[in-house]
C-alpha cells in the first residue's frame, strides 16, 4: 500500500491543508454560561494546530509515502476531537454547573478538511483498507467516548441530558427508513419488473414519480394530513392501528412515493443489465421467463439496483428528518426543537445523528454491492 | 424432419413472409440465403416458436411447434445466433451446459460432454472451460457459441448468421468444423446467410429468399446452372456464378487417368478452385492429382473450362 502519491494529483492535498491551517484562526471552542446563550470564542492551542497543518502539508509534499500519509491524517481525525474534549474540561474547571463549551467554526471546518483528506489519500485502494481505516477511527473515537473524553464536550450534554428520548427517536427514524425502504421495494420490484416489460406504459408511469419527486417534501407531508385524517374517520378500525392525519402513517405513505420513483429507475437499468442477445439466446435455447430472470437477469442487475438502492436509502434517512414535523417522530425531532428553543447543541445532536445514520446506510449498501460484484 | 405449410407473416402491416411451403429432411444442411430484411431470420425464428407465425403451421417431426410446450421444443432444438449472447457472468463451462442443465443431466455426463464439445470445436487453451467470455476472443466466443447449441445433442439446429461477424479464416475453419461436426452426427441443420458463398459452401439444399418468397430451393449446383428467373441469376452472381462453381465442384469429376510427370499436386478431394490456384501459383496448365498421397491421375486446364453435363 506504498503506492507512489506522485501520480495522484496533490492539488486537492494543499487545497485542504489550506483550509485546515486558515481554520485555527476561527473559534476553536465557544463558552457559553448556559445552553441557550451563545458562547465567548476559546482556541487554546492555535500554535500546536498551526505546527500540525504544516506538518501534515509538509510531510504530504516532501515524503510522498502514502501510508505515512493515511496514518498522520487518521491521528488528526482521531486527535482533533480528543483535543476539543481535553480543551473542554480545563475551561469548565470552576465555571457554573450550566456552562457549556461548544465546539465553534474553528474546529468543525478543521475535522471536515482532517476527513475530507483521509477520503482524498484513501482514494484507490481497495474497499478492505478503506473499511479498516475507517473501523480502525470508529473504534478509536469510540474507545476515548467510552473513557469519558468527550464528556465536558456540550452536544455529549445534551445526549446525556435526553438521553432515553434521543436513543428513542433514533429508533424511531430507523424504523421509518427500514419501512420505507422495504415497502418501496416491495411496490417498486414488481412496479418496475412491469414498467421494463410494458415500455411505453412504463415511460408514461415514470413521468408521474418524476413530477412527484418535484413537489416539496414539506408541502407533501402537509398535503396528505387532509386525505389520512379523513381515512381514519371514515374507518375507526384503521384509526386504531395508528391511522390518522399525522404520525406515522402518513410519513411513510410520503417516504413511499419518494423512494419509488429511483426504485423503479434502478429496477429498469437493472433488467436492462443483461445484453438483449443474451436474452434472447436464453429464450431460444428454452430458459422459462421465470429462469432468464432468475439466472441471467437477476445476477446481472442486481449490482445496479443495489447501488441505486444506496442512493434511495441515503436520501430517505435525510427525508425521514422532514417527516417529524407532522408527528412521526425521528431524530427530526431533535432538530426542529432545538431550533425552535434556540438550542444549538440539540439541533447539531439531531444532525450529527442523521449524518452518521446516512452514512451506515451508505456503507451497507456499499458492502452489499460489492458482494454482489463479486459474484456476478 | 421440418416442413413449413403455408406459412406467413405481417409486421406492422407489412408482410414478411407470404404463404411460404418448404420441407427440410433429416440430416439435411439447408441453408437459407439472401439479402438483409427478405424474412430469412424471421422464417429460422419461427421453428423454435420465437416468433409466431400469423397463418400456416410449422411440423417437427411431424409434430405441430405450435402444440407442443415451448421450453421443451426449444430444449430439443439447438439455437446459435451472430451476436453469440453467451452469457457473461457464467464460465465458458456453464456456457456450455446451459441446455443440458434444463434437461436434469448428471454432473458427471454434463463435464463429460462439455470436455467432448471443447475438443470438438478445438477449444483447447488449457483452462478455457472456467473462463469467462469476456477474456475470450471473438472467434473462439462463437465456438463457445456453437458448442452450446450443440450440447445437448439436438437432432435439429438453428444458426443465425452464427459466423457473419468473424474475419475469414476463422469464419472458413469454423464453417469446416460445422460441417465434418454435421456429417458426423447427422443433424439437420437449418442455417441462415447473406452470404452467397458460405450457403453454396455448407448447404446440401440452399433456399434463396427475396422479399418473402422463396424464388428458388435447390442444390448449389442447381441454383448456378438453372436460375429460376433473372433475380436469381443476379444473386448468384451473373457471369462469376461460374467461378462460383469452381469452389463447388471437387478434383475428382473432372481429372483423368493419365498420369502427369512432374509439377505439384492436388489432392483428389480439393475443390476446382484450389487447382485453378494452384495452376495459376506455379505458371502451369497441368497438376498432378493424389489420393492419399499416391498420384492416381492429373488436371488440366482445359479441363476446368471443358463444358460436361
Amino acid at each position: 500500500m506504498t503506492t507512489d502519491v506522485r501520480k495522484a494529483p496533490f492539488l486537492p492535498v494543499a487545497v485542504l491543508c489550506c483550509l485546515g491551517f486558515a481554520a485555527v484562526w476561527l473559534p476553536f471552542l465557544h463558552v457559553a454560561p448556559n445552553r441557550l446563550l451563545s458562547g465567548v470564542a476559546r482556541s487554546p492551542h492555535e500554535i500546536v494546530l498551526a505546527v500540525a497543518w504544516l506538518a501534515v502539508a509538509g510531510l504530504a509534499w516532501f515524503i510522498r509515502s502514502r501510508t505515512l500519509a493515511i496514518a498522520c491524517v487518521s491521528a488528526m481525525v482521531v486527535a482533533l476531537p480528543w483535543l476539543a474534549g481535553h480543551d473542554a474540561g480545563r475551561l469548565l474547571d470552576g465555571a457554573a454547573p450550566t456552562s457549556r463549551v461548544q465546539t465553534g467554526a474553528g474546529f468543525w471546518t478543521m475535522w471536515l478538511a482532517a476527513g475530507l483528506l483521509l477520503l482524498d489519500r484513501l482514494r484507490g485502494l481497495s474497499l478492505r483498507w478503506r473499511a479498516a481505516t475507517w473501523a480502525a477511527i470508529a473504534l478509536a473515537v469510540l474507545s476515548l467516548a467510552m473513557g469519558g473524553a468527550f464528556g465536558d464536550i456540550a452536544i455529549v450534554r445534551e445526549y446525556r441530558a435526553q438521553r432515553g428520548v434521543f436513543i428513542d427517536a433514533f429508533w424511531t427514524h430507523v424504523a421509518l427508513s427500514g419501512t420505507t425502504l422495504l415497502l418501496a421495494l416491495a411496490i417498486g420490484l414488481p412496479l418496475g419488473a412491469w414498467a421494463w416489460r410494458a415500455k411505453r406504459a412504463g415511460g408514461v408511469l415514470l413521468g408521474v414519480f418524476s413530477f412527484l419527486q418535484t413537489v416539496p417534501s414539506l408541502a407533501l407531508f402537509a398535503l396528505l394530513i387532509g386525505p389520512f385524517a379523513w381515512l381514519a374517520r371514515a374507518w375507526p378500525a384503521l384509526g386504531a392501528l395508528g391511522f390518522g392525519g399525522t404520525g406515522a402513517a402518513p410519513a411513510v405513505f410520503a417516504l413511499v412515493l419518494y423512494a419509488l420513483l429511483p426504485v423503479l429507475r434502478y429496477t429498469v437499468t437493472g433488467l436492462d443489465a443483461a445484453p438483449a442477445d443474451a436474452r434472447d439466446a436464453a429464450r431460444g435455447l428454452g430458459m422459462s421467463r421465470w429462469h432468464v430472470l432468475a439466472r441471467i437477469q437477476v445476477p446481472l442487475g442486481l449490482p445496479v439496483l443495489l447501488s441505486g438502492l444506496r442512493i434511495v436509502a441515503v436520501q430517505t434517512v435525510g427525508l425521514a428528518a422532514v417527516a417529524s414535523l407532522i408527528g412521526a417522530g425521528g431524530l427530526g425531532r431533535f432538530v426542529f426543537l432545538g431550533i425552535g428553543q434556540g438550542a444549538t447543541d440539540m439541533v447539531l445532536l439531531g444532525t450529527l445523528a442523521i449524518i452518521a445514520l446516512a452514512f451506515a446506510m451508505d456503507l451497507l449498501f456499499q458492502g452489499l454491492h460489492a458482494l454482489a460484484e463479486v459474484r456476478a | 424432419m421440418i416442413v413449413f405449410e403455408g406459412v406467413g407473416k405481417r409486421f406492422g402491416g407489412r408482410s414478411v413472409i407470404d404463404g411460404l411451403d418448404l420441407r427440410i429432411e433429416d440430416g439435411e444442411f439447408f441453408v437459407l440465403v439472401g439479402p438483409s430484411g427478405s424474412g430469412k431470420s424471421t422464417l429460422l425464428r419461427m421453428v423454435n416458436r420465437l416468433v409466431t407465425p400469423d397463418s400456416g403451421r410449422i411440423l417437427v417431426d411431424g409434430d405441430d411447434v405450435a402444440s407442443v410446450d415451448v421450453e421443451q421444443l426449444r430444449r430439443g432444438i439447438g439455437y446459435a445466433i451472430q451476436s453469440v449472447g453467451l452469457f457473461p457472468h457464467r464460465t465458458v463451462g456453464e456456457n456450455i451446459a446451459t441446455v443440458p442443465r434444463l434437461l436434469g443431466w448428471s454432473k458427471r455426463d454434463i463435464d463429460a460432454r462439455v470436455d467432448e464439445l471443447l475438443a470438438l470445436l478445438r477449444l483447447d487453451d488449457p483452462g478455457i472451460a472456467d473462463r469467462y467470455p469476456r477474456t475470450l476472443s471473438g472467434g473462439q466466443q462463437q465456438r463457445v457459441g456453437v458448442a452450446r447449441a450443440l450440447a445437448a445433442r439436438p437432432r435439429i439446429v438453428l444458426m443465425d448468421e452464427p459466423f457473419g461477424a468473424l474475419d475469414p479464416l476463422t469464419r472458413e475453419s469454423l464453417q469446416s468444423a460445422l460441417r465434418t461436426i454435421q456429417r458426423d452426427t447427422a443433424t439437420t441443420i437449418l442455417f441462415v446467410t447473406h452470404d452467397m458463398d458460405e450457403a453454396f459452401g455448407l448447404g446440401d439444399r440452399v433456399g434463396l429468399m427475396l422479399d418473402g418468397h422463396l424464388v428458388q430451393v435447390g442444390t448449389p449446383l442447381e441454383l448456378i446452372r438453372q436460375p429460376a428467373d433473372e433475380r436469381v441469376r443476379e444473386f448468384v452472381g451473373g457471369s462469376r456464378a461460374r467461378l462460383r462453381e469452381l469452389a463447388i465442384r471437387p478434383v475428382r469429376e473432372r481429372m483423368r487417368n493419365e498420369i502427369a510427370s512432374g509439377g505439384a499436386a492436388v489432392d483428389i478431394d480439393a475443390s476446382l478452385q484450389d487447382a485453378l490456384g494452384a495452376m495459376l501459383a506455379q505458371g502451369r496448365d497441368r497438376l498432378r492429382v493424389e489420393e492419399k498421397g499416391r498420384v492416381v491421375g492429373s488436371i488440366a486446364l482445359a479441363d476446368l473450362v471443358e463444358r460436361r453435363g
